[in-house]
């Protein structure tokens, strides 16, 4: 099926729209954003949610839906996930800023407080961000969880960063 | 150029460096990797001119079954080096181009 | 001449797999190798596959080759490495060369033939330059040697294995300038496509590469438009200035022992070209000669476990270790957890595919 994500390797904004969680619940917490749309088989998802937040079922090429409202935003699910597609995004904040978490698998990692630029679905810089933290598990499994603060109206938009370090 | 620090495969390698020599000059190389990985990590990718044209070749499939990575090494020619390990003081000369089996096959 | 009950011919994921199966049921095995180190494709790959718990997803590829290797040493299998199979024969006897040295004859038993695929080429003027090479070779050198070819690569095809390499080029240092993808789209997973996507490399369908030119090696290439037909359009060229090109255009499954020893084979397209029949216990045209992984289409590592563990099991079965009850249920839930795996967009036509070998194999079989 031809989709934007098939022909170019982004999501285009309809179909990012029906992955996104509603406004209201955005403004209330953080959420995890599960940018996948694909009949892959693959579930990992559904068994790293720690509040059952996530449901794929079966046949496992279920999409995965989430529960908004169990959802924690905690970010466990992040770095489960084998398409490194899932991200956890907060408005709650009083004022501008939001913060997107994601899952980071370069070297170097970069470190609380650097600042960085922000990508969007096409590498594209769309201004620079301040990382808040950087968490590294073993349980993760060499994905690191990177969260950076950016302005609410572009939590959905960024998802990757790119580091100002000289190389 | 060589990775040292592989955001998944860490900064450890197993094995020490040696040195191997390629047409007479020295090049550093771990102990345990194929020749080939050395070469290319030297920037060496050109390992063997075509005996005829004298075109440059290197490594196209890299797991020894193309043959377009072979070197003479230590006397021997035609050795895979994509799938031949390094030893220390081992010697490593490219084929082709003012070789013998170029000139044999001039005549 | 030695005599082996079990030979597994290959130590990558389908013949470990199919060895550990066989040894722990009380078989004896024997698994050959041609190269100095087992595990195959599966030590580079160094991404989490996908699946659900039962197909260990999550997991990454090196991970699980770590896992199979400690598992066929405690079953008691031997892996004899530096030993390359060169002749095999319809009543089971290998002709192996070990070391380079010494040349041996075995007769096996029961034999499965686990040599898995090779990389497919694509030849435009300039391929045949120093830094051109198969994406596997590029992954080799990243993620087994440690060694970035250039600083700059150029990625020829969309599949799950141009996407993932080009990943692992990023994860390298290195720089992928771009994707081309001859087809209107890409070939493998969006997400495997959207994780480079959002490091700025472009992934071009309906782009070719029109020539690659340099002195000593690759400096650059011309990527072209195509059409509909493939055919390039005219005033649409642009030079890219790469050190290094990554050809990811298919892998077609390395089926000679199976051709010398008379296996009956088939032409099957979405699985990579040319293979062996088998039935759905893995077993060829030829009785006591099984095949799984990659020489009997190219699929996955994921797929390859499953089709060794099947043939491991269908193998030992024959020799009287595991009774015909329990043999079904454990290839019953072998070929549950397949299908489960040949699901889907990506996965149903490879299911089909399968069916149709199966469907061969049990007019050919032999038994």
């Amino acid at each position: 099926m031809a989709t934007k994500l098939s022909e170019t390797g982004y999501l285009s904004e309809e179909e990012l729209s029906v992955r996104l969680p509603s406004a209201k619940r955005m403004r209330r917490g953080p959420i995890a954003v599960v940018e996948c749309t694909q009949d892959i088989p693959c579930n990992p998802c559904e068994s790293a949610c720690l509040a059952g937040a996530i449901t794929v079922g079966q046949p496992i090429t279920l999409l995965p839906i989430l529960d908004e409202e169990a959802c924690r935003g905690c970010g466990a699910c992040i770095p489960k996930c084998p398409g490194l597609a899932i991200f956890v995004v907060d408005c709650s904040r009083p004022g501008d800023m939001g913060t997107v978490q994601m899952p980071y698998e370069y070297y170097p990692l970069p470190e609380a407080n650097e600042v960085v630029q922000a990508l969007d679905r096409r590498g594209q810089p769309v201004g620079i961000a301040r990382v808040e933290k950087v968490t590294v598990l073993g349980g993760y499994d060499h994905t690191a969880l990177v969260t950076i603060v950016v302005t609410k109206d572009l939590v959905n938009r960024i998802r990757n960063i790119k580091l100002l370090r000289e190389s | 150029m060589r990775v040292t620090n592989h955001p998944i495969l860490g900064s450890q390698q197993s094995g020490s460096m040696v040195t191997i020599y390629l047409d007479g000059d020295p090049v550093p190389a771990r102990e345990g990797e194929p020749i080939a990985a050395a070469l290319v990590a030297a920037g060496r990718l050109r390992l063997r001119y075509t005996v005829k044209r004298h075109e440059p070749r290197g490594v196209f499939c890299g797991i020894g079954r193309c043959t377009d990575c072979v070197m003479t090494v230590n006397g021997e020619s035609n050795v895979r080096t994509c799938v031949t390990q390094v030893t220390p003081g081992m010697n490593i000369v490219s084929q082709g181009k003012g070789s013998t089996e170029a000139a044999q096959c001039e005549r | 001449m030695r005599k082996i009950e079990i030979v597994v011919v290959g130590a990558g994921p389908a013949g470990l797999s199919a060895a550990v199966e066989a040894a722990r049921l009380g078989a004896e095995v024997l698994v050959l190798d041609e190269n100095h180190k087992p595990g195959g494709q599966l030590f580079k790959q160094i991404h989490k596959f996908f699946g659900s718990r039962e197909h260990r997803a999550g997991v990454r590829g090196f991970d699980l080759g770590y896992e199979l290797l400690a598992e066929a040493a405690q079953t008691g299998a031997t892996i004899a490495l530096n030993s390359v199979v060169f002749s095999i024969y319809a009543d089971k006897r290998l002709g192996v060369i070990e070391d380079g040295k010494i040349s041996r004859t075995i007769q096996a038993d029961k034999i499965i033939l686990a040599t898995g695929a090779s990389e497919n080429a694509v030849a435009f003027p300039g391929w045949i330059l120093p830094g051109v090479m198969g994406a596997g070779a590029v992954q080799t050198m990243i993620n087994l040697h440690r060694v970035l070819p250039a600083v700059k690569t150029l990625v020829i095809g969309s599949g799950n294995v141009g996407l993932i390499v080009s990943y692992q080029l990023l994860q390298a240092g290195g720089q992928v300038v771009a994707v081309v993808e001859a087809a209107p789209r890409i070939g493998g997973y969006g997400v495997h496509a959207a994780k480079i996507s959002r490091a700025g490399v472009p992934i071009l369908a309906g782009y070719t590469v029109k020539r690659a030119y340099g002195d000593e090696k690759v400096e650059g290439a011309t990527i072209v438009k195509v059409d509909e037909y493939f055919q390039p359009i005219v005033g649409t060229e642009q030079d890219v200035e790469v050190g290094c090109i990554a050809v990811a255009v298919g892998l077609t499954p390395l089926s000679e022992l199976a051709c010398l020893c008379g296996c009956v084979t088939m032409y099957v397209p979405r699985l990579g070209g040319m293979l062996p029949v088998h039935d759905a216990d893995m077993q060829t045209s030829v009785d006591g000669i099984y095949v799984a992984g990659d020489i009997a289409g190219a699929e996955e590592a994921s797929t390859a476990m499953e089709e060794g563990r099947l043939a491991g099991i269908a193998a030992a079965e024959k020799l009287g270790y595991i009774q015909g009850p329990e043999a079904a249920l454990a290839k019953d839930a072998v070929w549950r957890r397949m299908n489960t795996l040949r699901t889907g967009s990506f996965g149903q036509a490879r299911r089909e595919a399968k069916l149709s070998i199966v469907q061969q194999g049990r007019g050919v079989g032999g038994d």
